[in-house]
C-alpha cells in the first residue's frame, strides 16, 4: 500500500482505538485532521475543529476523561499553544496523544520546510518539573506503529505521549506492507474494580499508575490541575506534595525498558556510530551502507524514543565506538544529551542544519570521512 | 431532618473538603445553593452530572460538590466540557466560570462554544474583579472604577456577558443576581433543561476586593445595590434607554431553538457511514 506519513498516523490512531480528535488547521500536520474528519464519523467517533490549539488539547483531555481515546495533531506554533494543557494532562494523569509534525522555527518560521527543532520543547515546554514520553518515526510504517505505541504507552502510564515527526516523513509517500495476520497489541487503561467508596483516585500502586475511573461510570471524584492529595483534592502539605511529584516521575523512570525503543544497525563492531532520528536517520542509514562499502566500520543507532532519553542505548554503542556523530536538523538538541551520557568517553561530533533542507547521505558521509 | 440539611448531606462533600476557601459574605455560596436546588428539583443522578470549572474563586466550587468534578486551566473549562459532552453525550455537563475566566482569557472559547451550540450550561459568576489574585480589573470592571491595577481609574469599558452570549448564538441566556436567589433557582433550572448552549450570568459582589477599593460597603450593602439596580427584562421594555443607564437587566434574555451540535454531528455520522458503504 502506498501511504503518506500523515495518513499512516491517522490509520494508526484508528487502529489503536482513537475515537476522538480535536484540532486546528496547521501546515504540515493538516492531513491528519482532514483524514480523521472523514474516517472518525464512519466508526462512531468524533472529529471537531476547535478555535485554536489550546481548545483542541482541552477537548482531547475532556474526551479522554469521559473514557474515549483521544488525540490531536499540530506543528510548532500550535504545539507552543498546547503547553498549558499538556501540563494539565501530566498532573491530572489523563492519557492522550499529541502529534507534532515539526517545521522550521522559531515562531511562524518555515511552514512547509522540515526541521527537528522541537525536541527540547517536547521535553521541557510545559512549566514545572515533569516526566514526559516522546516518540519519533523515520518511515511511514513507523508513523503507523509509533502512533499505536503512543496510545498504548499513554493508556498504560496515564500520561500524554508526544509523537514528534518531521515534515519530510509526514509528507513522504512510500510502500507500506500490512500483513493480515499481524498481531498488534492494544493496551487500554486499567479501570478501578473496587466499589466506588473504596476508590482512591490518585493512590500509589506498585507500578505508580493508579487505576483510572472514567467520568460517568459511578466513581465520582475530583480532577484538578492543582497539586493534589491521593483523593484528588488540592493540597499544600509538603508530606503530600513530595510523594505525589515523586510518584509522577517514578511511574516513568521505573519503566524505561517498556518505554524506550531504538534500532541498532551494524553497530556490533562499529568504531563510529551515528545517532539519529526522524528523516535524518534515513540519510544516516544510507551513509552507513556507503561507508561500509568503502571499508569503514560504522553503524547507526536510530532513536525511536526520544524522551526519556536512552542512556542505555548510548552506553551500548560506546562499548565499541570511539566516535559518535549526531546529525540533526537543529542546533544540537539531542547531541547535548549524547554528550551528557558520554561523559568524555568518546568523541561526540555534531552535524547541524537549520536552513530548511534535509541532511543528505553525502553530507553525513563526508563528515564521517573527516573524522575517520 | 430539615430540607436544607438533606441537600447539604446529599450533594456536598461535607466530610472531605470543608471549610471552604471563600470569604465570609461571598455570593458564590448563594450561587452554589441555587445550582444544587435546581439539580435536585430536576432529579439528575449525581453520577450523570459533571461540573467543570476554570481558575479563580469560582474555579474552586466543584471541589465541594459530590459530582464528577473537574478543575481545569484558566479560561479553558468550556473546551474540556466540549470534549466530555461529545465523548459521552448522556452526561449533564455544567461549567462554572468567573468573569475574568469566561470573557478575558476564555473569551474566545466562550463565543465559540455558543456559536457551535454545544449542549452544556455555562454559569458565570460576574463580580467585576479578579478576586483570588487580589483585586485586579477584569473585562467587566465598569469604566471609572478602581482596582489594584487601575488605581487611578479604569479607562476600559465593560463587557456585557449575557448580551455577548446572545450575539454569539446561545439558545438560552438568563441573568440574575445573588440578591434575587429565587430567580437564580429558576434560571438555572431552565438553563439545565434547555437543549443546547445555555448561559446563566450571576451578578455577585466582591466586597473584599472590589467593594473595599471602591468604598461600596459591606456585602449586605452591595447586595442592597443589586436589589435597587436590577430591572426585570419585562419591565425594561416599558422604560426609556436613559432610565436603564447603569441598571442590570435580570430574567430571561433569550430562549430560542437552534440546531444542537451533537444532533447535527449524528447526521454527519450517518452520512459518513453511508459514504463508506458506497466505497
Amino acid at each position: 500500500m502506498l501511504l503518506q506519513g500523515n495518513e499512516a498516523v491517522a490509520e494508526g490512531a484508528l487502529r489503536a482505538g482513537c475515537r476522538f480528535f480535536a484540532g486546528y488547521p496547521i501546515t504540515p500536520a493538516t492531513e491528519i485532521s482532514e483524514i480523521l474528519s472523514v474516517r472518525l464519523p464512519q466508526v462512531d467517533g468524533t472529529f471537531i475543529q476547535m478555535e485554536d490549539e489550546i481548545a483542541s488539547l482541552g477537548a482531547v483531555i475532556g474526551a479522554s476523561l469521559a473514557g474515549v481515546k483521544a488525540m490531536t495533531a499540530t506543528s510548532g506554533p500550535g504545539f507552543s499553544l498546547m503547553q498549558e494543557n499538556l501540563g494539565f494532562a501530566i498532573i491530572a494523569e489523563i492519557p492522550c496523544v499529541i502529534v507534532n509534525v515539526m517545521r522550521g522555527g522559531p515562531s511562524t518560521g518555515l511552514p512547509t520546510f522540515p526541521a527537528q527543532g522541537d525536541v527540547m520543547q517536547a521535553r521541557w515546554g510545559t512549566h514545572g518539573d515533569h516526566p514526559i514520553i516522546v516518540l519519533s518515526a523515520s518511515t511511514v510504517r513507523e508513523c503507523y506503529d509509533m502512533t499505536i505505541r503512543a496510545f498504548n504507552l499513554s493508556e498504560r502510564f496515564r500520561i500524554p505521549v508526544i509523537l514528534l515527526i518531521d515534515e519530510v516523513v509526514a509528507h513522504m509517500r512510500e510502500k507500506v506492507v500490512f500483513f493480515e495476520d499481524e498481531k498488534i497489541e492494544i493496551f487500554n487503561r486499567v479501570k478501578p474494580t473496587m466499589p466506588p467508596e473504596w476508590y482512591i483516585p490518585y493512590e500509589d500502586t506498585p507500578s505508580g499508575v493508579p487505576p483510572m475511573a472514567n467520568f460517568g461510570e459511578g466513581y465520582r471524584y475530583h480532577v484538578t490541575g492543582l497539586t493534589h492529595d491521593i483523593r484528588g483534592f488540592p493540597t499544600s502539605r509538603p508530606d503530600e506534595i513530595g510523594p505525589f511529584i515523586a510518584r509522577l516521575h517514578r511511574k516513568i523512570s521505573s519503566h524505561f525498558s517498556e518505554i524506550q525503543m531504538a534500532e541498532f544497525f551494524l553497530t556490533e563492531d562499529a568504531e563510529m556510530t551515528i545517532v539519529a532520528y526522524g528523516c535524518v536517520a534515513r540519510s544516516a542509514k544510507r551513509a552507513v551502507i556507503e561507508a561500509r562499502e568503502k571499508g569503514y566500520k560504522v553503524g547507526l543507532l536510530k532513536l525511536l524514543t526520544l524522551w526519556p532519553f536512552m542512556r542505555n542505548a548510548i552506553e551500548k554503542v560506546l562499548q565499541t565506538s570511539k566516535v559518535l556523530l549526531v546529525p540533526e536538523m537543529n542546533m544540537g538538541q539531542i547531541s547535548r544529551e549524547v554528550k551528557r551520557v558520554n561523559q568524555g568517553v568518546a568523541k561526540v561530533l555534531t552535524l547541524n542544519k537549520v536552513d530548511g533542507t534535509i541532511i543528505t547521505p553525502s553530507e553525513i558521509l563526508s563528515r564521517m570521512e573527516e573524522a575517520l | 431532618m430539615p430540607e436544607i440539611t438533606k441537600l447539604i448531606h446529599h450533594y456536598l462533600r461535607h466530610d472531605k473538603k470543608f471549610p471552604h476557601v471563600w470569604c465570609p459574605g461571598c455570593g458564590i455560596g448563594i450561587m452554589l445553593g441555587a445550582l444544587i436546588r435546581a439539580i435536585d428539583r430536576i432529579g439528575y443522578e449525581k453520577d450523570e452530572v459533571v461540573l467543570v470549572s476554570g481558575i479563580g474563586c469560582s474555579g474552586r466550587l466543584p471541589v465541594y460538590v459530590d459530582f464528577n468534578t473537574l478543575h481545569t486551566t484558566h479560561g479553558r473549562a468550556l473546551t474540556f466540557a466540549t470534549g466530555i459532552k461529545l465523548a459521552k453525550p448522556q452526561l449533564k455537563v455544567i461549567v462554572i466560570m468567573g468573569d475574568g475566566d469566561a470573557v478575558a482569557i476564555g473569551g474566545n472559547h466562550f463565543i465559540h462554544a455558543a456559536r457551535r451550540n454545544i449542549d452544556v450550561t455555562a454559569i458565570i459568576l460576574n463580580n467585576s474583579i479578579y478576586g483570588m489574585t487580589g483585586g485586579q480589573s477584569s473585562p467587566t470592571t465598569p469604566y471609572g472604577m478602581k482596582s489594584t491595577t487601575t488605581v487611578y481609574s479604569n479607562i476600559e469599558h465593560a463587557f456585557k456577558i449575557s448580551e455577548l452570549a446572545v450575539t454569539a448564538g446561545a439558545v438560552f441566556v438568563g441573568r440574575g443576581t445573588v440578591y434575587h436567589a429565587k430567580l437564580l433557582d429558576s434560571l438555572m433550572e431552565k438553563a439545565f433543561l434547555k437543549q443546547g448552549f445555555s448561559v446563566v450570568e450571576v451578578i455577585s459582589h466582591c466586597h473584599t476586593q472590589y467593594g473595599r477599593q471602591n468604598r461600596l460597603g459591606s456585602a449586605v450593602e452591595m447586595m442592597k445595590w443589586q436589589r435597587d439596580n436590577a430591572i426585570p427584562v419585562e419591565q425594561s421594555l416599558k422604560m426609556k434607554p436613559e432610565e436603564l443607564e447603569g441598571k442590570i437587566l435580570i430574567g430571561v434574555l433569550v430562549d430560542r431553538d437552534l440546531p444542537i451540535y451533537q444532533e447535527e454531528y449524528e447526521k454527519i455520522r450517518e452520512r459518513a457511514k453511508a459514504s463508506a458503504e458506497r466505497g
